[in-house]
C-alpha cells in the first residue's frame, strides 16, 4: 500500500503539539540530567522560530523504552520521547539522560524528527553523543566533510546539535528503505 | 512585484509537467514560498534503520483523557458550526492496523481562524473552541474524533491565496520511521487546484489519499455529519523475526 503524504506542519501547530513539559524528559537539574540542545537554521543561516524537534532515544543503559507517560511527566519515569518547540531564536531545548549504545560497540545517538512551517515533510536524523570512538554504518557511509552534522558537541551543561535545513552545513536528512518502497 | 494567484497557477502547472508525479510532497516545491530557505538541497542520505529507530514512543490512558477526542466539549458553551464526526483508520503500509497508538489533531474553527496568536485575520475567535484533540487508536487501529467543520482560511503566500478547509493530523506508527504528520481534507473543495501546499504532492491519485470522504453511516440523526478517513503509513522496519519487546 502507498503511504499517504506528509503535509506541512504550517504556522499553527503550536495549538496542538507542544504540550508542558513536552521538552523534559527528566525535571532539569535532577542527578544526571543534561540539557541537549541547539538551534535550527535556514539556508541563509537564519533563526527558524517555527520548527519542532521530537527525540527518541534509548536510556543510560541502552534499553529502548515501551514506557507511557510522555504526554503527562510524572517527573519519575523516563519514557525516552520528548518533543519542543523552537523559540523566537530558533533555539530549542530537552532536560534529558544520556543515551547508551543499544548493541554493544554501536556509538549512542538521539533519533530525531524535524517539523516547520515551510518544510512540506517531516526529516529524520541522528544526533550522535560527542567524538564516538566507534563508527556504524551510517557514519561510515556519510562522506567525512559532512559527518560532522550528525555529531553533537559538548558544552558546560550537555551536548549541542544545531540543525542547518540547508546552506554549506546542510545536515545529513535520512531516507529509510521503507520510504523508497524497499522492504530491506 | 505582488504574485498573483495566476503566478502561482503556472507554476505549480509547472511543476506538474517537470518530472515524475511523486507519492510524497516536494521539499523543493517554490510555489509554497516559505520552503525556498527550508527545504534541504542534498539528496536524502539513505539507512537501514537501528536501535530506536525500529520502535515508537509508546502512550497510554495515563497519556490521554478520553474527552479530549471530543474537540466541542472542551469550553462551558457549544462552539459554533457544523458539527462532524471524522473517523477512521490507522494502518502501516503492509496493511495492518497500528493500535493503541497516539493520533493528535488540530484546526480552525468554523469561520477559519485558529485559536493562535499569530492568525490576526479578521474573523471571529470563537470562546467555545480551541480547535485541539487527542486519541489513540482501539485493538483495531480506529480513530474518532468529534469536532466542527473547519473553515476555509486566507494566508499570505500571494495575493488572494486561501487554504482550502483541513484539519492536521499527526500520526505515529510502530516504529518511529512511521512518523507522519498531514493535513486531511474534505471532498469536492474549489480551492485544492489553487493551493500549492496540497498541490506539493504532485501524484494525482497520492493527493486523494489526503481528503476524506463523507460516510452516511458516520452521520447521526439531527446532530453531526460523518467523515471517513483512514490513514496509510509507510512500512514497518521490524520483521516477525524481531522480539515483541525491545532489548
Amino acid at each position: 500500500m502507498s503511504a499517504a503524504p506528509g503535509q506541512t506542519v504550517g504556522p499553527f501547530f503550536h495549538l496542538g503539539l507542544p504540550y508542558e513539559k513536552g521538552n523534559e524528559l527528566v525535571p532539569p537539574g535532577r542527578a544526571g540530567a543534561i540539557r541537549f540542545h541547539g538551534r535550527v537554521l535556514d539556508g541563509s543561516g537564519v533563526p527558524v522560530p517555527d520548527a519542532m524537534i521530537e527525540i527518541w532515544q534509548a536510556d543510560p543503559d541502552g534499553k529502548i523504552l515501551q514506557q507511557p507517560g510522555s504526554l503527562r511527566r510524572d517527573g519519575w519515569t523516563f519514557t525516552g520521547f520528548g518533543r519542543a518547540a523552537t523559540d523566537a531564536d530558533g533555539h530549542y531545548w530537552f532536560s534529558t539522560l544520556t543515551p547508551g549504545p543499544t548493541e554493544p560497540g554501536k556509538p549512542a545517538f538521539f533519533a530525531i524528527a524535524v517539523f516547520a512551517r515551510g518544510l512540506l515533510d517531516r526529516l529524520f536524523t541522528r544526533a550522535y553523543l560527542p567524538a564516538p570512538t566507534d563508527l556504524d554504518a551510517l557514519l561510515e557511509s556519510v562522506a567525512e566533510d559532512r559527518r560532522g552534522t550528525l555529531i553533537t558537541a559538548a558544552d558546560d551543561s550537555g551536548v549541542v546539535f544545531d540543525i542547518h535545513l540547508q546552506g554549506p552545513h546542510e545536515t545529513v536528512f535520512l531516507s529509510f528503505p521503507r520510504h523508497r518502497g524497499i522492504w530491506a | 512585484m505582488t504574485t498573483t494567484q495566476a503566478d502561482i497557477d503556472r507554476e505549480i502547472s509547472d511543476g506538474q509537467a517537470d518530472g515524475p508525479h511523486e507519492i510524497q510532497p516536494r521539499l523543493d516545491y517554490p510555489p509554497y514560498r516559505s520552503s525556498i530557505l527550508r527545504h534541504p538541497t542534498k539528496a536524502l542520505h539513505p539507512i537501514d534503520p537501528e536501535g530506536v529507530e525500529l520502535w515508537s514512543p509508546c502512550f497510554g490512558h495515563s497519556d490521554v483523557a478520553e474527552a479530549e477526542a471530543d474537540l466541542t466539549i472542551q469550553h462551558a458553551g457549544e462552539p459554533q458550526g457544523s458539527r462532524i464526526v471524522v473517523a477512521g483508520r490507522v494502518l502501516d503500509g503492509d496493511g495492518r492496523p497500528v493500535p493503541h497508538q497516539l493520533v493528535e489533531i488540530w484546526q480552525a474553527n468554523a469561520a477559519g481562524r485558529y485559536a493562535h496568536l499569530r492568525d490576526q485575520h479578521p474573523a471571529p475567535l470563537d470562546p467555545n473552541f480551541t480547535g485541539q484533540g487527542r486519541v489513540l487508536t482501539d485493538a483495531d487501529g480506529y480513530y474518532r474524533f468529534q469536532t466542527i467543520q473547519p473553515g476555509p482560511y486566507p494566508w499570505r503566500n500571494h495575493l488572494n491565496a486561501w487554504r482550502p478547509a483541513h484539519i492536521h493530523f499527526s500520526l505515529f506508527g510502530t516504529d518511529f520511521t512511521q512518523r507522519l504528520i498531514t493535513q486531511m481534507y474534505f471532498p469536492g473543495d474549489p480551492l485544492f487546484a489553487l493551493d500549492p501546499i496540497f498541490q506539493s504532492v504532485t501524484d494525482p491519485k497520492a493527493r486523494e489519499m489526503l481528503i476524506a470522504r463523507y460516510d452516511h453511516d458516520l452521520t447521526s440523526p439531527e446532530y453531526s455529519l460523518g467523515y471517513r478517513w483512514d490513514i496509510v503509513l509507510t512500512g514497518s522496519h521490524r520483521t516477525p523475526l524481531d522480539t515483541e519487546e525491545p532489548s
